[in-house]
């Protein structure tokens, strides 16, 4: 393990970092609100990570010039992983709408955003449906 | 940069500045896809996530609340399972090749061909385009359609407030219309 090899896969490692602190906010934090900005750090450290290993060093956007006179000698970044992740933002911002609807209903319905207060109030209605059913015997 | 706004945004409990963190953290990520030489990703990152995320993320907390309850306590086990699954991706990068190769597997196989063919078989400029649109055509469709339908969910979602048995807070206009 040299200093090459450390430099060359200190991004990934970041990356990683950002990735597990959104992990870490989807699992522990109770909020409805705060899991989806969690979701949203999650899948930016993928795309960065994506990214980044699309990056050939020295090379440049591709994008050709305009006349479509292709110089050679010039090196171009690798174009397919900036697609993929063109689709996956999108469709991480699709996502992300559906579960704030779901967390402006979630409301509506328990009048809460909060994991804890949804759980007791879940509870609340199981006794009570289950008391009604033992009345009803 | 990015990781100090990202522990930020675990530590507050204030909704509207955490929401403006994950602003500041797309913004910030657009950036690096400029480094990386990824400016349409750029471009859509900083629209797509800085933009519209941060205006529905807004929406959503005026519709509920701005501040976060907390209850629980400190865990040790999500702690424990974002460690272990971080050690092991970091176990997994141990293969990968360093950054900036170009002799990396990634850069070997469909990617020069594009770059070949675009020219003459699109003639488009930008090559991320003629993937896009052209090449991978199909990945756009299914796209079209995730999106389709999580705007129909939504709608189907939204526009039930304040009907029927509901506790009546009165119809409240669609997030998307």
């Amino acid at each position: 393990m040299d200093f090459e090899f450390i430099v060359g896969h200190l991004n990934y490692w970041l990356f990683i970092v950002l990735m597990m602190t959104g992990l870490y906010v989807v699992v522990a934090r109770g909020n409805l609100v705060k899991k989806i900005v969690g979701l949203n750090l999650f899948q930016t450290a993928v795309f960065m990570l994506y990214i980044s290993v699309g990056k050939v060093s020295g090379g440049t956007a591709p994008i050709f010039p305009a006349d479509m006179k292709i110089d050679e000698s010039v090196v171009y970044s690798n174009p397919l992983p900036h697609v993929l992740i063109l689709t996956a933002i999108v469709v991480g911002v699709a996502t992300t709408a559906l579960g704030l609807a779901l967390i402006v209903r979630i409301r509506e319905e328990y009048d809460t955003i909060e994991e804890s207060h949804i759980l007791t109030a879940e509870l609340a209605i199981a006794r009570r449906e289950l008391a009604d059913m033992d009345g009803e015997r | 940069m990015m990781v100090a706004t990202a522990l930020a945004i675990v530590r507050m409990r204030h909704l509207f500045a955490v929401v403006m963190l994950s602003g500041v953290f797309s913004l910030l990520s657009a950036l690096l896809f400029v480094t990386l030489d990824a400016v349409d990703v750029a471009f859509t990152e900083a629209a797509v996530g800085a933009g519209i995320s941060t205006v529905l993320l807004l929406g959503t907390i005026a519709l509920t609340s701005r501040t976060e309850r907390l209850t629980v306590n400190f865990e040790w086990l999500p702690l424990l399972v974002c460690l272990v699954t971080g050690a092991v991706l970091i176990y997994g990068t141990l293969d990968m090749p360093n950054f900036g190769s170009a002799d990396a597997p990634v850069h070997q196989h469909v990617a020069p061909g594009y770059f070949e063919r675009t020219p003459h078989e699109i003639d488009v400029p930008n090559v991320v385009t003629a993937i896009l649109a052209s090449y991978r055509g199909y990945d756009t469709l299914g796209e079209v359609v995730v999106v389709f339908t999580a705007g129909v969910g939504v709608i189907a979602l939204i526009s039930g407030l304040g009907r029927g048995g509901r506790r009546g807070r009165g119809g409240r206009p669609g997030k998307e219309a």
